[in-house]
């Protein structure tokens, strides 16, 4: 029973992160693309490791897969943030299809 | 007193981390937990009195309901958008204004809004968040303020502040 669980998390898990994977190739400028990286890699992600816990149960591995989790949000989304933050500086434009910006002009 | 506090949450986390209650382990645990005590204590929260109110935890508990339920949300959201021929998005940056006051509240607030669907942090100066968003739903300040911040802020401001 438990193993067929953490196989379904797994699964789901690797699945979002194929769609993260297409999204980083079929959207069209950076910002767009650290949209699906983000989102969809750190949630496959947990949900790779919840599945490993499944597997474990409650020994030393599951439990470091659940610690994992909780670190991988906050790592992930400053990451991101830093990333994204940092893209804007560095002076790439947003992408043709944008319709609004209003950070241009706070940072001069 | 929030010296002790830091001491035992890092002793505590190591010891879920390494998972075995010997007593070398739980030497180099504490070796290494006052290191990290002496210099991260200064990024710590100033009033460790709230850490052991107890309607805080249950509204903490409230917001990460509602957070994985966004969250999940958010990952239908982009694969949507990623699998769709046509590709329906219309990304831009726009300002939210929000209310909340301390670090950690701001901190906690950027993070949320960057896994709910569609919107990722860019900065925060001053009073203002500024929020990438792949599809601008509307042109309106209030509109959108109350779109992307108006699940969260609530229930930030019953746990922190």
């Amino acid at each position: 029973m438990n193993n067929m669980i953490s196989l379904i998390f797994i699964t789901i898990g690797i699945l979002f992160n194929l769609l993260g994977c297409i999204g980083i190739i079929r959207l069209p400028d950076t910002y767009n693309r650290l949209q699906a990286a983000t989102k969809c890699v750190t949630l496959g992600c947990c949900s790779i490791l919840i599945g490993v816990c499944f597997h474990f149960g409650f020994s030393d591995a599951g439990v470091k897969a659940l610690v994992a989790i909780p670190i991988l949000f906050f790592t992930s989304t400053v990451a991101a943030h830093a990333l994204i933050r940092g893209t804007y500086h560095f002076g790439i434009k947003l992408g043709k299809k944008s319709v609004k910006d209003d950070y241009k002009d706070a940072v001069k | 007193m929030r010296y002790v506090t830091v001491f035992i949450l890092s002793l505590i986390f190591w010891l879920l981390l390494t998972f075995k209650i010997t007593v070398p382990n739980i030497i180099v645990g504490s070796v290494a937990s006052l290191i990290c005590a002496l210099i991260f204590t200064r990024f710590f929260i100033h009033n460790i009195y709230k850490l052991i109110q107890p309607h805080r935890y249950f509204w903490f508990l409230i917001y990460l309901v509602v957070f994985i339920w966004e969250c999940i949300k958010a990952n239908f959201d982009v694969a949507y958008r990623v699998l769709h021929p046509a590709m329906p998005i219309r990304p831009g940056i726009v300002k939210v204004k929000t209310t909340l006051k301390s670090e950690l509240a701001r901190t906690l607030l950027a993070n949320s809004i960057t896994m709910t669907p569609g919107t990722i942090s860019v900065d925060i100066i001053g009073d203002y968040l500024y929020i990438h968003w792949i599809y601008v739903r509307s042109e309106d300040p209030e509109v959108y303020t109350s779109m992307i911040t108006g699940a969260f802020e609530k229930y930030i401001k019953k746990i922190i502040e």
